[in-house]
């Protein structure tokens, strides 16, 4: 379910790190708690962005979420897809329905996040409490 | 993620008192539902999604498991007086097996809480009220009954289902002897479904053409079962509080504690048409008459965003950079492709077309006052 060559946040967004490059978006738990998204708001080219700050939200019908950093950086691209199509969120979170790329500050700051194994035993202990 | 606001429903935080179940609990759960506490209730928001749901209530059909709603039972010589006393609408005007949507009105001329008021006779109303609010209802229709009629908390003796949709009565049809098209929209009647006894209301909170069926809560599973199994051939599917919700809204229809509470009089909350002054006295009526005479400090309006964005519920809406008012509940609308919601704003400012902005978490966005309902089924 979860790639293992991502890192993930207790606020359930993921960051694929290549090189001095990321990769962020929001994961499968976190598209499932919001059900069907409708819109995505994204930061502009250039944005700097910290770890643990809201640099967007993702609003499904029935809410409005924020979006917190994995890490620090540059956003140098936003994921064009989302405009038209920000259901693919909901069916693809993983890979296409990536959010922001980023130029990141420390390529390694993302390596204190959880990996896979550790968010996936994360995840199932947030669902028991459901 | 997560760093929620606006949400559409008044979702609350598991209290410390004890969550309530409907008999469909488990039901609800074996069908892997997203569950919420809405208003000390564990409700299903969404099956399938909400969108899929929603859409299916507007081309087909959904089923809601309504049971937390509160019944209440007036019997007596006085009953209806007590009835006229308590409400602003007109329940003398009722005929046996008809409903009216009506107000419990405070001496203040406020809501207690919104209400259907069905006439089983001239002795016997059955009120069905909001879940959240069914023990305050009880205790307010208690301390104002100087009419002797005898009051009944029933909730624990219901359970509730919604068949929702262009082809509910045909679903409906299927399990019941009673012929449903004499019933029409804002009557009930007495009959079996699956065999078993029910009150038959076409009535609904979702703008489509539906029943809501009353019945003792240990039937829940057969008549869930056996509705589902009927309504499968029609594209029914089970249908949540998040769909309930978006179908309400598109229908123009107030939901308690965001559009009415008691702080809103019927005329601010555009529900003029529930409000028969020629009836008073009544709790709350001279009020009321003063209001209507001196004029409204807000009204309730309809908007659309002209943007993408999502104006929702406690927003504030601003004119030239100026707070004039407050979204009540806002969403997306999955049948008119475009952001809703209602707000309180001045009544000059409800024209149509009025430009207005709602404050979306600190960035303005752009919005227009448009007329209500935003959906109205095709006749």
């Amino acid at each position: 379910m979860y790639p293992t060559d991502y890192r993930y946040t207790k606020q359930h967004e993921w960051v694929k790190v290549d090189g001095e490059h990321g990769i962020i978006g929001i994961t499968h738990y976190a598209q499932s708690e919001l059900g069907d998204v409708v819109f995505v708001e994204m930061p502009k080219i250039g944005t700097k962005i910290k770890v643990g700050a809201s640099f967007g939200t993702v609003e499904s019908v029935k809410a409005v979420s924020e979006i917190y950093s994995p890490v620090s950086g540059e956003v140098t691209e936003t994921n064009p897809l989302l405009a038209d199509a920000p259901e693919k969120i909901n069916s693809d979170p993983h890979v296409t329905a990536w959010l922001i790329k980023v130029k990141l500050d420390d390529p390694k700051e993302a390596a204190s996040l959880m990996d896979a194994a550790a968010y996936e035993s994360y995840v199932a202990s947030a669902a028991k409490d459901h | 993620m997560f760093g929620r606001h606006g949400s559409n429903l008044p979702v609350t935080t598991p209290a410390i008192a004890e969550i309530r179940k409907t008999a469909l609990n488990a039901v609800h759960r074996r069908l892997n539902a997203r569950m919420v506490n809405f208003g000390g209730w564990d409700m299903p928001l969404e099956y399938s999604g909400i969108l899929a749901e929603h859409d299916a209530v507007r081309t087909r059909a959904g089923l809601f498991d309504v049971s937390h709603m509160g019944e209440i039972e007036i019997t007596g010589p006085g009953a209806q007086s007590l009835v006229q006393w308590v409400s602003c609408n007109n329940a003398a005007k009722l005929i046996d097996g008809q409903i009216q949507y009506s107000g419990l009105m405070t001496s203040r001329g406020t809501f207690v809480d919104d209400l259907l008021v069905h006439r089983i006779s001239g002795t016997h109303y059955m009120l069905c009220v909001n879940a959240s609010n069914q023990d305050a209802d009880f205790a307010h229709i208690v301390a104002h009954n100087k009419f002797d009629a005898k009051i009944e908390n029933a909730g624990p003796r219901y359970s509730q289902l919604a068949v929702q949709g262009p082809r509910a009565a045909e679903i409906l049809q299927k399990l019941t002897p009673v012929s449903l098209s004499p019933v029409h929209y804002y009557y009930f009647v007495s009959g079996k479904v699956s065999g078993i006894d029910c009150l038959i209301a076409r009535t609904g909170y979702t703008g489509e053409d539906g029943f809501e069926i009353y019945f003792a809560p240990e039937h829940s599973e057969k008549l869930w079962d056996d509705l589902m199994s009927a309504g499968a051939p029609f594209g029914l599917i089970p249908a949540g509080l998040g769909a309930r919700n978006t179908l309400r809204l598109e229908a123009g229809m107030c939901l308690y504690g965001h559009e009415i509470d008691d702080t809103t009089t019927p005329w601010e909350a555009g529900l003029a048409w529930i409000c028969k002054m020629e009836k008073a006295p009544f709790l709350g009526s001279d009020v009321l008459a003063k209001q209507k005479q001196d004029g409204l400090p807000r009204k309730l309006a309809g908007f659309e965003m002209l943007d993408k964005r999502i104006g929702r519920d406690g927003y504030p809406v601003e004119v030239a950079g100026k707070q004039v008012g407050r979204v009540t509940s806002g969403c997306p609308s999955p049948t008119l492709k475009k952001n809703i919601g209602m707000a309180y704003v001045p009544p000059d400012l409800t024209a149509l077309a009025t430009d207005l902005e709602i404050d979306i978490r600190g960035q303005k966005a752009a919005a227009r006052i448009i007329s209500l309902p935003f959906y109205k089924r095709p006749q």
